[in-house]
């Protein structure tokens, strides 16, 4: 066989019609260690051309730390790599892409203050003889690849005045463009509505009929049955299976994932309902939302539904005292309270656990002790100032044991927890205040199947304590599963409240988007 | 109350710990480059000079008097850095402060005294207003920097250009001597290293014992998961600059008292020293992150540093110049820890 020049290979890979090879990427008996953690442990993996592999398991289970891998992120300690048949080695994500791997990453990585254009080719922007950067030559080819795409945006328009859905379409776009034959998808769907998912979904149908791999890491299930071709799942560092995603159930899927049985998946309780603890009335934020009104009673869980974008999280900001309300009033136990900071809503018995973990929840430096009291001290917990370390570490520790929080111990920096039990540790934050009320902003977000569920029955128990819960939840089953009644937003305005037992996912949709 | 959501046993963590590990005080190392760099002193003194550099208490003495006053300041920086801020003013307001501290410390015979009816005062006077012209600098930088929400950079630079014009405008640059002996006798024999480690030692424990010094960390490491988690972020950030332009104040007069005068050009550079103890110490300037005690040690290495070449008869110049690069070594290496832990 004649030697293939490598323009001649590349002319061959374009046209996704590569004989041979039947696995794009072979991931033999990898293994990685981190100080004090085997993350991955003898884990084998393999990629078709034109089909979706999906990998499920929970947070920790090494999903993450094998496409790192894959990406060129991290340096296996052993284990073999092939790609279309070739062993390769691969030392960065730079390299990684050279042979045709690319990553989209759970936290985007795009630069706010350049174009989407920029972001797209940034390090390969087409360039006149001077060396100056063709804008028109890369305006042109942006154009082309969401034509191929389908995605309807302007290469002109600046990356912090997009959406976060708008965000991951640039972020693949960017990944196609490397004309990769490998792309890693991170949860891209875990800050996406529905129709956005939708969207994501044609695209990647797209990539698939042009003969790309995609690997799909996801904690969602009925993703994993409308896009994926395989799964494999993982727990503990260990692979466990692989399946055509035709060949199995979403519970045979759980019991590999969790190594055991989850009874229930969202464990409702109809627990007796108190009197009203929290009244709103008229709430408005100039510009976000206007006339909200509900009562939220002991005991009850009221679910937050409707679209990104459409107010559900400026309502607890503003109940919470994050963005103080323009108008309307808040009555806590029939006395009016004016929320003008967390402070003061903290005081009269509000807790409030935040949509996004790493902006406004975690403090990442610090260890996870230091993450767990900080709400605490603010109300007592100090003499004089010096805080009552034994009595808050006592706490502590009975938060981490209720929540089985996964740590060696305390003294770690949450950085290094995974991202359910990170989460954990937030909710354990605002736990040990003993709240009256609880509002939840997306307390499942990004999180295992396992955790997800702890989560869940935590909240039950919670309710059944009395506590009041708002919980803001994109995820309609979740909102149905939970919600006592489900109050319903649309771009700013409320659309309706539903009673649990009139709600679904249709008549909810049917208020989301009026 | 359990959580239990199966019957089953829970699976096994794969963040269960391979390998039982100690964690050290990230003081440890940077204690050991200062006392490496005592030895390396120690041996070339022998080699060039033919003496000992530490067995000479006199010359260790003056070192640490030195390094005593950057130190003071220095206790209030590593705060601001901390919390992901920083002071440029400190030295300005050293200079500041030393002139209003000297202009009430005169003595009752000094010809030409500044307020010549407020001579011969007790020296609780002067040391009171420069203390307090200290804090107020410090509240207004913190209001600046909490209330209208400037970076903290361009604040107390213009905090540091003000302060020195203060400082120059007071007596048109004239220095002020004859000042009384009872003021004199607080910059005197020990005390300004007394009192440099008597406020490091008070802000230690705050740093690390006290609800000021968890919310400092917390406001550095995450401001509004500071804010959300109740914290008034804004009173704090105004309290902590008020510290630091308290200990700059506080430096202000030990100086004074210690050089028996006060000149408006004093302090000049002392910001940039104090930071630079700081960083050497191991106090990142993305804030969230640094210990009282590393500032401590990073003031000592400084002063290593100069007492050391001045020791080898280094020329001044040279000095400078291996000063920024040991400076610079110290945040590279700090680099190269923090990449390797967040890699883990």
């Amino acid at each position: 066989m004649a030697t293939i020049t490598p323009s001649t290979a590349e002319i061959v890979r374009r046209s996704g019609a590569v004989p041979g090879a039947d696995y794009l990427l072979e991931v033999e008996g990898v293994r990685k260690a981190f100080p004090g953690v085997l993350a991955l442990d003898d884990v084998s993996f393999r990629l078709k051309r034109g089909h979706v592999h999906a990998l499920m398991g929970e947070n920790g289970a090494g999903k993450s730390t094998l496409m790192k891998i894959i990406a060129g992120v991290y340096t296996p300690d052993a284990g073999s790599f092939r790609l279309k048949g070739q062993e390769i080695r691969l030392t960065s994500p730079l390299d990684a892409l050279r042979y045709g791997i690319a990553m989209i990453h759970q936290e985007l990585n795009l630069m706010n203050f350049m174009t989407v254009a920029e972001n797209i080719w940034i390090r390969r922007e087409p360039l006149n003889a001077f060396g100056f950067v063709r804008h028109d030559e890369m305006r042109r080819r942006t154009l082309a690849l969401f034509e191929q795409l389908d995605i309807p945006l302007d290469p002109e328009s600046e990356i912090r005045d997009l959406s976060v859905a708008n965000r991951q379409m640039v972020e693949i776009a960017k990944a196609v463009s490397y004309d990769s034959d490998v792309l890693i998808m991170d949860e891209p769907t875990s800050a996406l509505t529905e129709r956005e998912v939708g969207h994501l979904f044609k695209i990647i149908r797209t990539l698939k009929s042009q003969g790309k791999g995609i690997i799909y890491i996801t904690h969602k299930m009925n993703e994993l049955f409308e896009i994926a071709d395989e799964v494999s799942v993982f727990r503990d560092g260990k692979f466990v299976g692989e399946h055509a995603a035709a060949d199995v159930t979403r519970d045979d899927i759980i019991r590999e994932m969790v190594g055991r049985e989850i009874t229930q998946m969202f464990p409702k309780e109809i627990v007796p309902i108190g009197e009203t603890v929290l009244s709103v009335r008229d709430l408005s934020l100039a510009g976000k939302f206007h006339g909200v009104s509900f009562d939220l009673r002991k005991g009850e869980i009221l679910g937050l539904a409707g679209l990104v974008g459409s107010g559900r999280s400026n309502v607890a900001e503003t109940l919470f005292g994050v963005t103080p309300a323009t108008a309307g009033t808040i009555l806590v136990d029939g006395r009016e309270l004016a929320v003008r900071n967390p402070g003061t809503a903290m005081t009269a018995g509000m807790a409030f656990l935040t949509e996004d973990r790493k902006e406004t929840g975690c403090f990442l430096l610090l260890d996870i002790m230091a993450n767990m009291q900080i709400a605490l001290l603010r109300g007592g917990y100090a003499t004089a100032g010096f805080v009552r370390e034994r009595e808050i570490q006592t706490l502590c520790l009975q938060q981490k044991a209720r929540l089985r929080i996964r740590t060696p111990d305390l003294e770690e920096p949450i950085i290094n927890l995974s991202g359910g039990n990170q989460q954990k540790v937030l909710i354990a934050r605002w736990l040990m205040l003993r709240p009256k009320i609880l509002i939840l902003d997306e307390p499942t977000r990004g999180i295992d199947v396992g955790a997800k569920a702890e989560i869940h029955k935590l909240i039950t128990e919670l309710a059944g304590q009395g506590v009041a819960v708002l919980m803001i939840s994109s995820e309609l089953p979740e909102v149905l599963g939970m919600s006592d009644r489900i109050l319903v937003m649309h771009e700013g305005r409320m659309t309706g409240i539903v009673d649990r037992k009139d709600a679904n996912q249709v008549a909810i949709m049917d208020l989301a988007s009026q | 109350m359990a959580t239990d959501i199966s019957s089953a046993s829970p699976p096994a963590s794969a963040e269960t710990p391979v390998a039982g590990r100690r964690r050290l005080p990230p003081e440890l190392s940077i204690l050991g480059v200062m006392i490496g760099m005592m030895l390396l002193f120690e041996a070339l003194g022998w080699i060039f000079v033919g003496q000992s550099f530490i067995a000479n208490p006199l010359r260790l003495k003056i070192m640490i008097l030195q390094e005593s006053e950057i130190g003071i300041i220095a206790v209030g920086v590593t705060q601001t850095i901390i919390m992901a801020g920083i002071d440029l003013s400190s030295g300005s307001v050293v200079g500041m402060t030393a002139m209003i501290a000297a202009s009430l410390a005169q003595a009752a015979d000094a010809p030409h005294a500044v307020y010549p009816g407020l001579t011969g005062l007790n020296p609780i006077f002067p040391v009171a207003a420069g203390l307090l012209c200290g804090l107020a600098v410090g509240v207004v930088n913190g209001w600046l920097i909490a209330y209208t929400k400037i970076p903290p950079f361009i604040a107390t630079l213009g905090m540091m250009v003000s302060a020195r014009g203060v400082a120059d405008w007071y007596t048109n640059g004239q220095p002020i001597g004859n000042l009384t002996d009872s003021f004199a006798d607080i910059g005197a024999g020990w005390w300004p290293v007394i009192i440099f480690l008597g406020v490091a030692f008070i802000f230690h424990i705050a740093l690390r014992y006290t609800r000021y010094g968890k919310f400092t960390y917390a406001i550095g490491a995450n401001p509004l998961a500071a804010r959300v988690s109740g914290i008034n972020v804004e009173r704090h950030i105004v309290l902590v600059y008020m510290f630091a332009g308290l200990l700059s104040g506080l430096c202000g007069v030990v100086h004074t008292a210690r050089a028996i005068s006060g000149q408006a050009g004093v302090g000049m550079g002392f910001e940039l020293d104090a930071i630079a103890a700081a960083v050497i110490g191991g106090t990142s300037l993305s804030g969230g992150v640094g210990r009282m005690t590393g500032t401590v040690i990073g003031a000592v290495i400084l002063g290593i540093l100069t007492s050391g070449f001045t020791f080898l008869n280094v020329d001044a110049h040279y000095q400078e110049i291996i000063k920024g690069g040991v400076i610079i070594a110290a945040v590279v290496a700090d680099q190269y820890r923090q990449r390797r832990r967040k890699s883990v």
